[in-house]
């Protein structure tokens, strides 16, 4: 597989680690009521879709730059790549100060989340 | 008709005329007491002990291709029970235990041969970890054998001893391990099960599951609609997507694992070898060819084929403890998809859905299960409530930090 890296152009994945689904950048916030069920989620529930699938890859020897590489797991087709501090900074929520606003916020990502996820084009910017 | 001497003997002296069809091809009814979706080992290995061991009748297995068409016919055929675990080990050694009389109880031969298999270890820290193991097995009944570098020896003469970076000091053996003929477990089970009525459907696609208030009463197919009691999903790769149509998210990742076999050569390798440094496990076949793999590729796939280098870490990882192969040439290689759960271990339980079971999770060691998976999953059909083997294997274990990380991975799953 040949992963097109924002900065260096075509890299051979071998190059990479794969940490797993980008829903991974979202981390839930430890401050909400629902943080048992949402860090479960976060950690060990994954959609495993074939077809495009979104997902985190860190260019270990190269740049070492995180990239969300939006891939067919039918075919191992590379659709697109992007710089995952990118696409956070697009759909990261302003940090949480009291519970309330935390429960707001999650709301709010996971909402995105599943908005970016579906259409499954990298770099979704939500929130 | 029943196989024997006598029926071979008989068969061969009336010019073969008599053979039958094993499996029936029948129609599907409209409602069954329980359905089996997936027609794999392990679908078919539940559906046998179902009919064969709880009194259940009136079965279905509904098979997506032809029964076979997955896993079963896409491994490297080991067979073993070197687990350290609680919730693994009797498990595993259960399913050992049902592999030693399984052809005797399908009347059908599976080529189940028990030659062994060796761990090896390269170092005294790895060594101890061993000691470990093998004690953790001979606690819950299975044999494990410590060899030190001279035992060693005089079994796998050709094994690179002296290799600079990674020395074998000597290995765990399990002599009852061993390998089978994986497509025969398949078709042994597929006749055993026909034999006592349950009706194997194949090329019947599960489109949809019926529920309604929680309740799962059956499913749609591409042959139509199937009503059941009780219906239970055993469809190890495709887990995620069969799932999906139920409304349920899994704590699963599909990936591919490959395999490569060589072409065939004289008998050079005893029985089961494993790298302790590296992945990489081989065994020779009854044909000849040197059966070998290791690591899965790391990236969530549905493809069924991997890419290079993953070869060339195999290809390393066997050159590193056995050179003489270096000169045998690959004859093919291929990929399956995988289940590859958050802590390396599977899942035989209910589902949130009421009627709705759930057998997933294999990673890549579903083949040596398949005996004891079909035997449990069974048993949780059977009576709603786990097998005593499988207890552990439960679904909700992840949110209760029950797991069972055989390798201390963590919630990694291309690490497990």
């Amino acid at each position: 597989m040949i992963i097109n890296h924002p900065h260096l152009g075509p890299r051979d994945a071998s190059e990479f680690t794969i940490l797993g689904d980008a829903s991974l950048i979202n981390r839930p916030s430890w401050q909400a009521e629902n943080a048992d069920d949402a860090f479960y989620s976060y950690l060990y529930l994954r959609d495993n879709p074939a077809g495009l699938h979104r997902e985190l890859w860190f260019h270990e020897q190269g740049d070492r730059s995180w990239l969300i590489v939006t891939r067919d797991t039918l075919t191992h087709a590379v659709i697109n790549v992007a710089l995952a501090s990118d696409v956070a900074k697009a759909g990261k929520p302003a940090p949480a100060a009291t519970k309330k606003l935390a429960k707001k916020t999650t709301e709010k990502t996971a909402k995105a989340s599943t908005k970016s996820g579906k259409s499954g084009k990298a770099g979704g910017k939500g929130g | 008709m029943r196989y024997s001497l006598w029926s071979l003997i008989n068969q061969a002296l009336t010019g073969n005329r008599d053979w039958k069809p094993v499996w029936r091809d029948p129609e599907p009814k409209p409602h069954y007491d329980i359905i089996i979706v997936g027609g794999g080992g392990h679908g078919l290995a539940t559906a046998y002990y179902l009919a064969s061991r709880y009194g259940m009748k009136n079965i279905a297995v509904l098979e997506k291709g032809w029964i076979g068409s997955g896993n079963i016919g896409r491994n490297t055929t080991i067979v073993r029970s070197n687990y350290l675990l609680d919730g693994n080990e009797p498990f595993y050694e259960q399913s050992l235990k049902l592999w030693e009389g399984l052809e005797q109880d399908l009347n059908y031969n599976v080529m189940m041969s028990q030659r062994g298999i060796i761990n090896l270890y390269h170092s005294d820290a790895q060594r101890d970890a061993y000691v470990r193991r093998g004690n953790a097995m001979r606690l819950h009944g299975a044999d494990a054998e410590l060899l030190n570098q001279d035992q060693l020896r005089a079994l796998c003469p050709f094994l690179d001893f002296k290799n600079a970076r990674f020395p074998i000091r000597g290995g765990l053996l399990q002599k009852r391990a061993g390998t089978a003929r994986h497509d025969a477990v398949a078709w042994g089970y597929a006749r055993g099960a026909d034999q006592r009525g349950v009706d194997i459907i194949q090329n019947c696609d599960v489109t949809d599951f019926l529920i309604k208030d929680g309740l799962c009463t059956g499913v749609e197919t591409s042959r139509g609609t199937i009503r059941a009691d009780k219906i239970g999903v055993a469809v190890a790769g495709s887990t995620s997507r069969v799932m999906a149509k139920a409304g349920l998210r899994l704590p699963i990742e599909s990936h591919v694992l490959q395999a490569f076999v060589s072409e065939g050569l004289k008998p050079v390798i005893p029985g089961v070898i494993t790298f302790g440094a590296g992945h990489f496990y081989i065994s020779q076949s009854d044909k000849g060819g040197l059966v070998f793999g290791g690591d899965i590729d790391g990236y969530n796939s549905y493809a069924q084929r991997g890419n290079l280098p993953v070869f060339e870490d195999v290809c390393e990882g066997g050159m590193a403890i056995m050179p003489m192969i270096g000169r045998a040439r690959l004859l093919r290689n291929w990929g399956g998809i995988m289940d590859m759960s958050m802590d390396g271990s599977p899942i035989i339980d209910k589902t949130p859905i009421d009627q709705l079971y759930l057998n997933a999770g294999w990673c890549y060691g579903g083949f040596k299960a398949t005996p004891a998976s079909g035997l449990c999953f069974a048993h949780l059909l059977a009576n709603d409530e786990p097998h005593m083997v499988a207890t552990k294997f439960r679904l909700d274990r992840f949110q209760r930090g029950a797991m069972i990380d055989e390798r201390g991975a963590g919630a990694q799953p291309n690490l497990h």
